[in-house]
């Protein structure tokens, strides 16, 4: 069993050797702390929801579970509720989600189903997740100034001639829903399509194949094998792009209008949540602080529950489909 | 060998199976919908465009180096500049990138090597995603619920603590994912040749998935230098630079160029409106440089 080589070998120091006693204390200490990071984290987390139900708790015992069904907000009088802000998040934000997300999986099947040589696909792909670099604050700019202006002759006609519909029913003086939720939809589209097209490209060719041998048109084979086969993906993408657009900011701080009111007209300005914090917040006074954090606390939750509903519908689903094989 | 290369019996379809006829429904319909998700495809292009246009156009006629320099203008005043807002902005993500890159890093090596298992590490996953999905106007409302209220002023570094509460998940989960696709070979020769665990961190993992951490830290350092709403009530906006009488002033209002877009873009005056263009011009371009950073280091990753 001894070759030449290992004599000369074991002849040299090794450089393998037993850790020393300082290396033994520097490992425990090291993993201690990257333990007591871990647990900063948790804690963080635990630190951050007690500060901000300690400051929301007085408002919370004041207005109750009034504070989500009221609609008046006046700080003279010391009303509060947040009813058009919860309208108003829930319906900007699915605006821009049957919007943001048509547009994102129609552009996801575009690019992975081979229409395009791959790389004109890969320039598309590359200008779609730009649109997620750009910071909200440049759209909100951008929709002030570009969006708004251009829109406005297009509103004013279906307000003409479709004012019968209550979508239609006010007209579009400046900021309001709809450039929101264009902008939102905008957001909202580069993680849309990502996750579809990770979605649609993780579907077995051979499905695919198959599908095309038994003489299948090439839209066949995507609405009845592919989407179906995707939907998973698709949904979750979906249920993201949601949470997204319930917690964006400043896009709709500086478009939606700030009105407080209950309205499904598309052209009417409204409020979100999001967009109450940032501007009562700079120049809030003790009560009124109480009562945003309070506001700040059912966004939140919102935000949280969808996650949370996403995540869980997910993971049946997954469940189901690993089942099933 | 002409005959070979023009595939003439597919085209004439009359002996073939093998037509293609836009007078067959099927064959309609499934052309149709091609045209129409290509042109959904351009048109979701358009508003890209539109942007990075109207940035060129609008606050490039405005740049100039006395924006780099000059404080930022009163309501009449003419001229001005935002120097004050960009070093407010590098300062502030310098503060969240201090918190969030140990912090996260060493949370991710116990997600990664020590423990990946436990109850513990399943929690803070599971807060770490949280956090992910947290609204950014959110992170604003912590930090001004723990830092501005208790130190009783807008600050930096409550500025600073809002953006890297956002940039932390981000951080964290980006380095485990990076530092579990080292290959478990090299982890195993390391211990094999009798390193301790932290040994085989700091000389192999740690260096291995550098890379693939650079790239989750710089998308995470793009973002938060593109946050408005956590800023808006933390650090709120100066119009002075952020060194007074020679000193440092970090306990007192700054300014970041989101936020004085934002304000500007609500003024009534042009010359307030052009800076904010301006102002937005700079912004993307930093947010871009360090976003294709992040891609290059990503790219040497393979």
């Amino acid at each position: 069993m001894k070759s030449p080589t290992f004599a000369s070998e074991s002849t040299r120091p090794s450089i393998s050797q037993p850790p020393s006693a300082l290396d033994t204390f520097l490992d425990r200490s090291f993993r201690g702390l990257t333990y007591a990071f871990a647990w900063f984290t948790i804690l963080l987390m635990v630190y951050l929801l007690w500060r901000v139900g300690r400051q929301a708790t007085p408002a919370i015992q004041k207005y109750g579970l009034h504070f989500l069904t009221s609609t008046t907000w006046d700080v003279n009088k010391g009303q509060f509720g947040v009813l058009p802000e919860i309208w108003g998040t829930l319906y900007s934000s699915l605006l821009a989600l049957i919007l943001g997300g048509l547009f994102g999986v129609a552009i996801a099947i575009f690019l992975t189903q081979d229409f395009l040589p791959p790389k004109l696909e890969l320039v598309f792909k590359n200008i779609v997740e730009l649109l997620a670099a750009i910071p909200s604050v440049v759209y909100g700019l951008w929709g002030l100034f570009v969006l708004i202006p251009a829109i406005r002759p297009i509103a004013a006609w279906f307000h003409d001639y479709l004012g019968w519909l209550p979508f239609f029913r006010t007209t579009l003086s400046g900021p309001g829903l709809l450039p929101a939720a264009l902008v939102l939809a905008i957001m909202i589209l580069p993680t849309v399509s990502a996750i579809s097209r990770d979605a649609l490209s993780a579907v077995s060719p051979r499905i695919r194949e198959a599908a095309y041998g038994m003489g299948a048109t090439r839209w066949e084979v995507i609405l009845r094998v592919l989407l179906p086969t995707a939907s998973t993906g698709i949904f979750g993408s979906l249920v993201l792009g949601f949470g997204r657009a319930l917690g964006e900011t400043m896009a709709l701080a500086m478009l939606v209008g700030n009105s407080n009111q209950l309205s499904i007209s598309l052209f009417s300005p409204a409020n979100t949540l999001a967009a109450l914090l940032a501007l009562n917040f700079p120049e809030a006074n003790k009560t009124q602080e109480g009562v945003l954090m309070y506001a700040a606390i059912v966004l939140m939750a919102i935000t949280l529950l969808v996650n949370i509903c996403g995540a869980a519908v997910l993971r049946r689903a997954t469940a189901n489909v690993t089942g099933r094989r | 060998m002409r005959q070979v290369a023009v595939p003439s019996g597919v085209q004439e379809g009359e002996q073939s199976q093998l037509q293609h006829s836009l007078r067959d429904r099927r064959a309609l319909i499934s052309t149709l919908l091609s045209i129409l998700t290509g042109a959904m495809t351009v048109i979701a292009c358009v508003p890209l465009f539109s942007v990075l246009l109207m940035l060129l156009w609008r606050g490039g006629v405005k740049l100039s180096w006395h924006l780099f320099a000059e404080l930022p203008p009163t309501a009449f005043e003419e001229g001005g500049g935002f120097g004050n807002a960009i070093v407010g902005t590098l300062v502030m993500v310098g503060i969240a990138a201090l918190l969030s890159i140990p912090f996260g890093i060493l949370a991710a090596v116990f997600l990664a090597e020590f423990d990946p298992e436990s109850k513990t590490a399943a929690a803070v996953r599971f807060c770490a995603k949280t956090l992910t999905g947290l609204p950014s106007i959110l992170a604003g409302v912590f930090a001004y619920a723990t830092v501005v209220l208790l130190t009783g002023t807008y600050s930096a570094p409550a500025g600073g603590v809002a953006l890297a509460l956002l940039m932390l998940p981000t951080v964290m989960l980006t380095a485990e994912e990076a530092m579990k696709m080292v290959p478990a070979r090299m982890k195993e020769a390391a211990i094999g040749m009798g390193c301790t665990r932290s040994q085989m961190v700091w000389r192999v993992v740690l260096p291995t998935a550098l890379p693939g951490m650079l790239t989750g830290v710089m998308l995470a350092v793009a973002r938060a230098s593109g946050e408005t709403a956590p800023l808006l009530f933390t650090a709120l906006f100066s119009n002075f630079w952020i060194v007074q009488d020679g000193a440092p002033a970090l306990m007192a209002p700054t300014a970041s160029l989101a936020v004085l877009i934002y304000n500007f873009s609500g003024m009534p005056f042009e010359n307030q409106i052009e800076l904010a263009w301006a102002a937005a011009l700079v912004l993307v371009l930093l947010v871009l440089a360090i976003n294709i950073l992040g891609q290059v280091f990503s790219r040497r990753r393979v």
